[in-house]
């Protein structure tokens, strides 16, 4: 005795619904065994935006965003703290700390615009040269973006530029001052109800 | 200067005066000179009751405006008399115009000066700088307040606490105010949620008071580092909030630990991390890379990352919450639930099951975009 005898199937809108709910399931089942190509490794996976103090840039920034958002790159702002040599180099630093927050939130927020994914990091050292270093050392990423002489790299010298193009395993992008560089980004609560920096 | 010690209160009735009364007699019966300066009984038999037996210093009558007269606080009489400790009931008090001091716990500091201890009751709500949150919490401000270095000056804060049902079931008994005002009481002050906020800004307060006693703080601080702060290393931890963030080793997390560490920061407290490792979990490639970034901001931070291996994320929490004495859990926003998932309570709720009571759950949201220029 078949199993459709058994059932007794009187109505043929159930025969037809079994039916399309079969061909439904078969489909559903194939297309979830479709083999996805193997996603091919970006050729570009970080960029590191090292920045001093409580302002950078908003060209740097910009800059940044853009390769990053081009190559599918993830943006690691990375903020450079100086520990004086009267604490260990591993302490907590809070007001820097709270500085450095501003800031990388600023900077999260207008890569959230773009559509770039960001990394952040708080590097200490006893200088902001030493901070660099550490963070070569330590950290993955394939591209470095910096702006020379403009606002928010007041901490490395022309001197740490040179440095940071022989000692970086990456390609460096050193961004020449440009008339545009008073445009800045600071951190939402170091500005007043207009917008403007207090 | 005399020793000065308050006894503070969430409400009325909670038993302050009653109390000051009780270590009165222990005081006196230890065979110090102990007189009542002032006393408030507010016609409650059980206080009155417990005041006999103790001198008090008999009060003055003040003439004030309209012609009634008040009795007040004889503070010429009680420095006279000189005891070696007075107790002195609500020192918020204002004194009616025309006696020596306006307020009563300027009063007080005088009695102090002379060297005679005191023991003296405030409510919470009295505090100067808490009176606008307690007015906002339960719609009642009251006008006689309380400079909160009065406080902070005291040698002892004792906190009398009731539960706001015990509370009630006083005033409902007629403990508190006479039978005719009871219901009055308890549709305005008197509501569980108004007693539950009081009681827990006077915990706060008092928590505070500890630990601002319990520190010394270093002149150097450089960099903001707490590290000098401590007495010393061994020094017991006060009861105190504590934060638990659980974040997990990517970079979205670094969110969650940057707002938790602010209210950290706000609340004078410590911050622990928590990455509740599944067990098929390697630590290695991406992930290592994060939980190192995530172990140098804790450091930076100052906070403690904990890695625990379980397989219930809410379990583990909520054992970690225990032992680290965490008032509250931080999580950040889950993604939408996709599938069967949607079905499955939400992590909050169920941490919150987990969590011991009065542990707070809080859900850290994603900002909108808050980005200022200037020209310079």
């Amino acid at each position: 005795m078949s199993i459709f005898a058994a059932i007794r199937i009187e109505d043929p809108l159930i025969v037809v619904a079994l039916i399309l709910g079969l061909i439904g399931g078969f489909q559903y089942a194939k297309s979830r065994h479709v083999r996805r190509p193997p996603v091919e490794p970006e050729a570009v996976r970080h960029i590191l935006l090292p920045f001093t103090g409580t302002e950078i840039s908003r060209r740097a920034v910009d800059a940044a965003l853009r390769l990053a958002r081009a190559e599918g790159a993830t943006l690691m702002p990375a903020y450079l703290a100086q520990v004086p040599k009267s604490l260990p180099l591993d302490c907590p630093i809070p007001l820097e700390a709270a500085k450095a927050m501003g800031m990388l939130e600023a900077i999260e927020q207008r890569a959230g615009t773009k559509g770039v994914a960001v990394d952040a990091r708080i590097e200490r050292g006893r200088t902001y040269r030493h901070a660099l270093a550490r963070l070569l050392s330590e950290e993955d990423f394939d591209r470095v973006v910096v702006s020379a002489g403009a606002t928010g790299t007041q901490g490395l010298s022309g001197d740490d530029l040179v440095w940071l193009l022989e000692k970086a395993p990456a390609e460096v992008m050193i961004l020449r001052p440009g008339p545009e560089d008073h445009r800045i980004l600071v951190p939402a609560h170091l500005t007043n109800a207009n917008g403007v920096a207090a | 200067m005399g020793h000065y010690k308050i006894f503070l209160g969430m409400a009325a009735g909670v038993g302050k005066t009653y109390r000051m009364l009780q270590e009165g007699h222990a005081e006196a019966e230890a065979g110090r000179d102990v007189v009542i300066g002032y006393l408030e009984p507010h016609e409650r038999p059980e206080t009155s009751a417990q005041a006999h037996g103790l001198e008090e210093v008999p009060r003055r009558s003040v003439e004030i405006r309209g012609g009634a007269t008040v009795t007040e606080m004889d503070l010429a009489a009680l420095l006279r008399r000189a005891p070696e400790l007075a107790l002195i009931d609500e020192l918020a008090h204002t004194n009616p115009p025309g006696i020596e001091h306006e307020k009563r716990y300027e009063d007080i500091a005088a009695v102090l000066a002379a060297g005679i201890d005191v023991f003296s009751t405030v409510n919470v709500q009295h505090l100067e700088s808490l009176n606008d949150q307690v007015a906002e919490l339960t719609g009642v401000r009251v006008r006689e307040t309380v400079p909160d270095k009065i406080l902070a000056g005291a040698d002892e804060v004792v906190l009398i606490d009731l539960t706001p049902e015990a509370l009630i079931a006083r005033l409902r008994a007629g403990k508190i105010y006479p039978t005719q005002n009871i219901d009055a009481a308890l549709n305005n002050f008197f509501k569980i949620e108004n007693l539950a906020a009081l009681r827990e800004v006077s915990l706060r307060q008092v928590a505070e008071d500890v630990e601002s006693k319990r520190l010394v703080y270093s002149e150097a601080e450089t960099l903001g580092t707490r590290s000098e702060e401590r007495v010393s290393d061994d020094t017991p931890k006060a009861v105190g909030e504590r934060l638990l963030a659980l974040v997990r080793p990517q970079p979205s997390s670094q969110r969650l630990v940057r707002r938790a560490w602010r209210s950290a920061q706000r609340l004078g407290t410590d911050l622990d991390l928590l990455w509740v490792k599944p067990p098929r979990v390697q630590i290695e490639g991406e992930v290592e890379r994060q939980v190192t970034a995530l172990r140098r901001l804790a450091s930076v931070l100052g906070a403690t990352l904990i890695i625990e291996e379980h397989d219930d994320v809410v379990a583990a929490a909520a054992r970690v919450a225990r032992e680290r004495g965490s008032t509250y859990i931080m999580v950040g926003e889950s993604p939408p639930a996709k599938g069967l998932a949607r079905l499955r309570e939400p992590l909050p709720q169920r941490l919150m099951r987990a969590a011991s009571p009065g542990v707070d759950v809080r859900i850290v949201a994603n900002r909108g975009l808050r980005e200022e220029e200037w020209a310079s």
